[in-house]
């Protein structure tokens, strides 16, 4: 009997040992690999997502220590390293372990975490996109912390950016960066078409579609490009109007949206002319900018970071305000595109903490946004624009006291309904855009996108 | 009597033997998969945004039909697995019969270099399609400079053309990988076989149909079920290819569901609902390639 136990073991072990060695070198080990991520093609990101972070959840658990998830190197980490910095000055044993993580695995992490239940691994502090502000606090309502008597004083931020992270009269995020939009130009482009960078300023988009004609017949280059399928000129310039896709019940406004018309009338109209040249991805926009293939771009001010990397092009390039809208109400030369805020997760254990950490940096240090400023972090906390680092020229730009523009901008960009369905809701008029350029009806467009975000709001 | 009783508990112990074997792998598929199928299965069957979920009986499945995103995405899917599986199949097939050549030099080095894309990343394969077919990329570069195309064409941003970039990318990354099954299978088929339709006097292309393509139908109907249930699950083109563009018109039914539950407010029942969709498409296409492929009783 234990002759038998002990000759089945050793047969198996000589079965394992032979089934490992044949894998080994032969091909049939990687085929069952491929056969397998074959199968699991689909599952494969959200599952890789559920796994922990083991930092994550250790170090909440230390006393004067925080955890930060956000994304960008250049920009937004960097700028928690320099409030890491600041707030050491008063509180030496204070540490901060920032974790780089895409604002994609944010979403699905906090969206892992808040539907099981387990909060335990998500960080004290993450960055979150303010345009996802609205969607996940009203999804996941346990997951972050209300901030509203965290002692951040909110009232010194730009206005229009601090309702991106309100819901129901309670502030969940301290701003971070700005998302006013500017209007970028090649100069040297420009001169070739007898225009300045005055011509481009407090205009609207018939003189901008005009001075893009004569900057295409000289040069040959359109004078904005876009990223196809993703509305992010749409969505700017509905809120130049103070306008959105949705209305203050949360109900879709797209049919007999007058200024979306507008918008989608004059994008087109854009394409048309040869005005704006459309791209396939987001390398390819920024490519655009950088090899000289367009006249300029319109976005977010954050897109000057991208610019100012081809530094043969340096003095080359002018900053201005947006075009306005002909023909809608409230049309204005401001807008907003992107930018993000701090939110505090409710798996924080020290929320005292983080409170005082982000109300005396983010929000109540000058010294903080002067050292941030070369990467391109533009305060929206309006007593940092007052600094004397914002008022220093910008040689790339012509020797012009770019944030200085920059944050007067931001003053007077009207704040608009970012909306639960935000995302349905720029899928849907992305679609209608896409099929109008291409010759369908407007108004059947509108309609459609206007059902399909009905549909997802059911 | 005691002989039969010592031959039943033999018996036992064979058995006990084997669930013991068994036992680990069973187990661990079993909580890793049927228990997490069977948690998806109820989840489907409730909705509510987040992790607010009640019940809604079969709201769910219903919902999907009336979902014209949805519908859209299942008839792209269909398109590429109409067009593409049988391309691929047959590329395959042939690359196979002409790699299992014995005469054929320098073998291996083809028979890797066909089977390599399968060894690359499906998001790293799919971003360098994507800048190969970029207005300024390779293929359009190409085709002006020869003269075919007076400027560059959006491939990707036409309906067609991104259909049409995704099949080729899918040709690209998966015809060696299921070579290789071919392959494998043909090295089962005796040489003597073909030495004798060669000395009948039978061509090449009647060696492939009379022999090679029968003795080869267990396998054939293997990849073909693989293929189609791989389609069905394409994620990583549509996301990181085309995006879904334009207008959603390469989109597929996994990058809708994984839209609806990470990209827009999450809708968690709905996604597990559509998921069990593809669940039963794939189980009817399996069953009804068996039926046609399998003619043993």
């Amino acid at each position: 009997m234990k002759k038998k136990v002990l000759s089945l073991l050793l047969v198996g072990a000589m079965l394992g040992a032979t089934l490992t060695g044949c894998g080994g070198d032969s091909n049939s080990s990687s085929t069952a690999d491929n056969s397998s991520s074959n199968a699991s093609t689909a599952d494969t990101t959200p599952a890789a997502d559920t796994s922990t972070d083991a930092p994550a959840a250790d170090t909440s658990a230390g006393a004067q220590s925080l955890t930060v998830w956000c994304w960008d190197p250049a920009f937004n980490m960097n700028a928690m390293y320099e409030a890491e910095k600041v707030y050491q000055q008063d509180h030496p044993d204070f540490t901060l372990n920032v974790v780089e993580t895409p604002w994609e695995d944010v979403q699905t992490k906090l969206t892992t975490a808040a539907t099981s239940g387990d909060l335990s691994t998500l960080p004290d502090i993450f960055l979150m996109q303010d345009n996802a502000f609205q969607k996940n606090v009203i999804s996941f309502p346990d997951a972050v912390v209300d901030l509203t008597n965290s002692g951040v004083d909110f009232s010194q931020f730009a206005a229009g950016k601090v309702a991106y992270s309100v819901i129901d009269g309670k502030n969940y995020g301290v701003p971070f960066d700005n998302g006013a939009v500017i209007g970028c130009y090649r100069t040297d482009y420009l001169e070739q078409a007898g225009l300045t960078v005055d011509d481009f300023t407090d205009i609207t988009f018939d003189e901008y579609i005009e001075n893009g004609k004569k900057v295409l017949e000289a040069t040959g280059k359109p004078l904005i490009s876009m990223q196809a399928g993703e509305c992010d000129l749409i969505m700017m310039m509905m809120q130049s109007a103070g306008s959105s896709l949705f209305n203050e019940d949360g109900s879709a406004n797209i049919v007999g949206n007058e200024t979306l018309k507008i918008v989608m009338e004059t994008y087109k109209k854009m394409k048309d002319e040869g005005v704006l040249i459309e791209v396939n991805s987001w390398d390819e926009y920024v490519g655009s900018l950088v090899s000289g293939d367009v006249a300029g771009t319109i976005n977010g001010c954050w897109i000057m970071a991208s610019i100012q990397t081809a530094e043969d092009q340096s003095g080359n390039w002018a900053v201005t305000n947006m075009p306005s809208l002909v023909g809608a109400s409230g049309a204005t030369n401001y807008s907003n595109n992107g930018g993000s805020s701090w939110a505090v997760s409710a798996n924080c254990q020290d929320t005292a903490l983080a409170f005082d950490f982000l109300a005396s940096t983010f929000a109540g240090s000058t010294e903080l946004y002067d050292n941030i400023l070369s990467s391109g972090a533009l305060a929206t906390w309006a007593p940092a624009g007052d600094s004397d680092a914002y008022s220093v020229p910008n040689d790339f730009f012509g020797g012009d006291a770019v944030s200085a523009k920059i944050v007067e901008f931001s003053t007077k960009v009207p704040s608009n309904i970012t909306g639960v369905y935000y995302y349905e809701g720029r899928d849907a008029v992305a679609t209608a855009i896409t099929n109008y350029i291409n010759g369908a009806d407007l108004e059947s467009e509108m309609q459609g996108a206007a059902d399909t975000v009905n549909f997802n709001m059911q | 009597m005691s002989n039969s009783s010592k031959k039943l508990t033999l018996d036992k112990k064979q058995n006990l033997t084997g669930w013991i074997f068994l036992a680990p792998g069973a187990l661990l598929i079993f909580f890793m998969s049927f228990v997490p199928m069977f948690r998806a299965l109820i989840l489907s069957f409730k909705s509510g945004t987040g992790a607010a979920l009640d019940w809604c009986g079969i709201s769910n499945y219903t919902r999907m039909f009336q979902d014209s995103v949805f519908i859209q995405s299942i008839k792209n899917t269909f398109f590429y697995l109409i067009i593409q599986v049988p391309i691929m199949l047959i590329f395959a097939l042939i690359l196979a019969s002409i790699l299992n050549n014995k005469d054929l030099r320098f073998k291996g080095l083809f028979r890797t270099m066909i089977f390599l894309p399968c060894a690359t990343s499906l998001v790293a394969y799919a971003v360098i399609f994507r800048s190969l077919f970029a207005n300024n990329g390779i293929i359009n570069l190409i085709l002006v400079k020869l003269g075919i195309l007076s400027q560059p064409y959006a491939f990707l941003t036409n309906t067609w053309s991104a259909r049409i970039v995704i099949i080729i990318a899918l040709l690209w990354r998966w015809t060696g990988y299921n070579m290789v099954f071919y392959l494998s299978a043909l090295q089962n088929i005796e040489y003597s076989v073909y030495e004798a339709a060669k000395i009948d006097g039978a061509s090449p292309i009647q060696t492939f149909f009379k022999i090679t393509v029968p003795l080869l139908k267990p396998t054939i109907l293997l990849t073909a079920i693989m293929s189609t249930n791989g389609t069905l699950q394409l994620f990583d083109e549509s996301v990181n290819l085309t995006d879904g563009g334009p207008a959603n018109a390469s989109i597929t039914m996994s990058h809708y569901i994984y839209n609806i539950s990470f990209k827009y407010v999450p809708k968690f029942g709905y996604a597990a609902a559509m998921s069990f969709l593809i669940l039963i498409l794939v189980a009817i296409l399996a069953f009804l390639q068996m039926k046609v492929g399998d003619k043993r009783d």
